[in-house]
């Protein structure tokens, strides 16, 4: 169906069906138990786990079939945001132009990056894109303050133009939305103790998702993925046989330049403000890390990652001492004040030194990130003798 | 003139950190063939050295002292630090405020550890494992590095003082003969350039006049010959990672007083030295030198008045650009080896 075979269509419509489901799924507890604090399922979350979902997807593109590992994609994130912030100031609220726009202009800024980075391969790629997100990230802050505000970042005033759209609506700020959908706009459904929100804005990221999602499966599987998985493996040969492999690494990094901007477009219809921080080379770190957890190379594993991460760092920032304790009540004194003590440099604001252990010890021992995780689990429960080996290899670096 | 003059001083002490962070980043990769991103973590941790070192020495015991009387009439605390009960006074006084200087004796073991539990300890597995993985690994060290520092002391930079006998500044410009107060420079920073420059030469004395050092070097130019001559290569490597960690730390060390330590002073400056790194020219020792010097003043030059007027922001991004360029037009760097990483 849709051009996808029948393992792919399934896998899709899992996604589509999960995605859609969502706010049911992700808040299983309910409202006023002791667990609410786990449950995910309020909008703002929900839709960093897709904008970031789609970021990483775009990641993927280059990073898990080409093996070219960049380290300046948040720039193209960070032009997206503005790009949809003006379009905002300058033509309507309404997020289409906004979204359509980040796309275009980050697929144009990462042409013109992508063209002089691919150049080189490995390590100086790497370097010679981090270069280029740290040149922006420091223009953003100095130079171009017209057009980005600096350190305030770019928000939305009472006196933009809006040509197409309003200034203000009753002395205020219109708000963000699809047609008149205002992208605020959440449904509420009390079902027993439990409290369901359907936003939106999480929605119109779903669809946005599921169609990136849908076009990286079709990349994945065409002629073309199989070109740049054929650069991951060997460059060289690729070129002795008389293909320039040139073309196809810039197509892929426009198209994941053009993902990143998209999360880009879709973080700012959600709330309408840019900054330059978006850009800053920590910022690229965590679309590495979000690829790189969920397993680079497969299709959803970035979308795992990226979730993983999102959900885990909400969780971890609230949980704080009196929290554990509660949890260690049964526990006896001293044992429940020496967990805690154990636990608290990993907790509340300690998350990313969780993140940052997780995170070597996935590259350690676990290459493939959690789906090769899921993989071993299903061949140690199957116990399946498969004769053929494992078709995800680790990511090797372009030579 | 004198405004050049100025500028190549002012360019001289950042261009130090970045010569000396460089070197040791090119020792690790020229030897072990791995891209260490935790490079800048080791320069941080090397400034924490001081923080510690500075903190240990001021620890104090608190006594009343009943002839006095503080602001509320209550008979007054007097802290003492051990340091002074010990060694009376003035030479108590003295060692905490030549906290820094003395921090270089203390970081060196520090360091070789570090470097040695992290060569040993991880990336030792990681030799075989393309590009990518190490960087990826090492990205992730750095990381829970940076984290632990910021757990134990706090997000917010720590001033760490350097010894009062350096601690002004001196007009230059008058000792070679320019109008005074033209150039004004800090005696600290003098004293990081030199500290740099012995440390350089110290490296390179090791590696060309020292046993050892040519075995390394040969090390370097053909592992495999070398290991079936019958010496244990990959020992003499570790201790060569060793010795870069000691570098940057001591780099670190040397450069508390600039610029007070924080937890993210070391990402700042990897980003930077591999930028040199790689316009030095991936593994050339010289390169790296060179290029940090060389990037460090260009860097201060180009954030003159005159030039920022003419060209406005130039001064954030001349490193970046100067680096792509080099990149583009040069793949090997200024002074890179040909064949090394060349693609």
């Amino acid at each position: 169906m849709f051009g996808l075979d029948k393992k792919d269509t399934s896998l899709f419509f899992l996604v589509v069906v999960l995605v859609a489901l969502a706010p049911f799924l992700l808040n299983p507890f309910p409202e006023n138990s002791e667990l609410a604090q786990f449950n995910a399922g309020y909008p703002d979350l929900m839709q960093r786990f897709l904008i970031f979902g789609i970021f990483a997807i775009g990641f993927n593109i280059l990073f898990g079939l080409t093996g070219y590992l960049s380290f300046g994609h948040a720039a193209f994130l960070g032009v997206g945001s503005y790009a949809g912030v003006w379009m905002m100031k300058l033509l309507t609220m309404n997020v289409i132009p906004a979204i359509f726009m980040s796309v275009v202009f980050a697929g144009l800024f990462s042409l013109l990056v992508g063209y002089i980075s691919l150049r080189r391969s490995g390590i100086y790629f790497s370097i010679l894109t981090l270069a280029f997100a740290q040149m922006s990230f420091s223009l953003a802050y100095s130079v171009l303050t017209p057009i980005t505000a600096g350190e305030t970042g770019l928000q939305l005033a009472l006196d933009d133009p809006r040509i197409i759209g309003v200034s203000a609506v009753d002395g205020s700020i219109p708000a963000a939305n699809l047609f008149g959908l205002p992208m605020r706009e959440s449904f509420e459904l009390a079902m027993g103790g439990w409290l369901f929100t359907f936003n939106a804005g999480y929605y119109l990221c779903a669809v946005v998702m599921l169609a990136a999602f849908y076009v990286a499966i079709r990349i994945f599987r065409s002629p073309f993925g199989m070109m740049l998985r054929a650069v991951k493996s060997n460059q060289q040969r690729m070129n002795f046989t008389g293909v320039n492999s040139k073309p196809y690494t810039l197509a892929a990094f426009v198209i994941s330049g053009m993902y990143a901007g998209l999360a880009g477009g879709l973080m700012v219809a959600m709330d309408p403000l840019a900054g330059a921080e978006r850009m800053q080379w920590t910022a690229s770190g965590e679309v590495v890390l979000m690829t790189i957890l969920g397993g680079a190379g497969t299709l959803i594993g970035p979308v795992l990652g990226a979730g993983f991460i999102k959900y885990f760092e909400n969780i971890f920032s609230k949980i704080n001492d009196n929290v554990l304790y509660e949890w260690f009540s049964a526990l006896p004194d001293g044992l429940a004040d020496v967990l805690v003590f154990v636990i608290h440099p990993f907790i509340g604001k300690g998350w990313h030194l969780t993140l940052g252990i997780m995170f070597m010890l996935i590259v350690i021992f676990l290459p493939g990130g959690i789906m090769e995780g899921i993989e071993r689990l299903g061949r140690l429960f199957s116990r399946k003798k498969k004769s053929e080996t494992p078709s995800r290899a680790a990511p090797a670096p372009a030579e | 003139m004198d405004a050049i003059l100025l500028q190549i001083l002012n360019g001289l002490d950042k261009g130090s950190a970045y010569a000396l962070i460089a070197l040791g980043l090119t020792l690790i990769f020229g030897t072990l063939g791995v891209v260490n991103f935790a490079h800048g973590a080791l320069f941080m941790i090397g400034a924490f050295c001081a923080v510690t070192l500075s903190r240990i020495l001021t620890l104090s015991f608190t006594t009343i002292d009943p002839e006095r009387t503080d602001f509320l009439g209550n008979p007054l605390k007097v802290e003492t630090p051990y340091v002074e009960s010990w060694f009376g006074p003035e030479i108590g006084t003295a060692i905490i405020d030549w906290s820094v200087p003395l921090a270089i004796l203390f970081s060196i073991p520090i360091m070789a550890m570090v470097g040695l539990v992290m060569e040993r300890g991880l990336i030792k597995y990681f030799y075989k494992r393309p590009h990518a993985d190490q960087i990826l690994v090492t990205f992730g060290l750095a990381i829970v590095l940076q984290e632990i520092i910021k757990y134990f002391f706090g997000a917010n930079p720590i001033p760490t003082p350097a010894p009062p006998a350096f601690s002004g500044s001196f007009d230059f410009g008058a000792l070679i003969g320019f109008d005074p107060n033209l150039i004004i420079y800090p005696y600290w920073r003098i004293v990081y350039f030199l500290f740099a420059g012995v440390i350089i030469g110290a490296v390179f004395a090791f590696l060309q006049f020292t046993t050892f050092g040519m075995v390394v070097r040969a090390g370097m130019a053909d592992r495999q010959t070398v290991g079936l001559l019958g010496i244990d290569i990959d020992k003499r490597f570790t201790v060569m990672f060793a010795i870069a960690a000691i570098v940057a730390g001591l780099a670190g060390v040397m450069y508390a007083p600039i610029n007070s330590p924080n937890y993210h002073m070391g990402m700042d400056f990897l980003v930077l030295s591999f930028v040199v790194v790689v316009v030095g020219g991936m593994g050339s020792l010289p390169g790296a030198v060179l290029a940090g010097f060389l990037l460090g003043i260009l860097e201060s030059f180009a954030s003159m008045a005159q030039v920022v007027a003419l060209l406005p922001g130039i001064n954030q991004i001349i490193i970046y650009l100067v680096a792509i360029i080099i990149l583009l037009t040069r793949p090997r760097g200024l002074m890179g080896r040909k064949g090394v990483m060349e693609n």
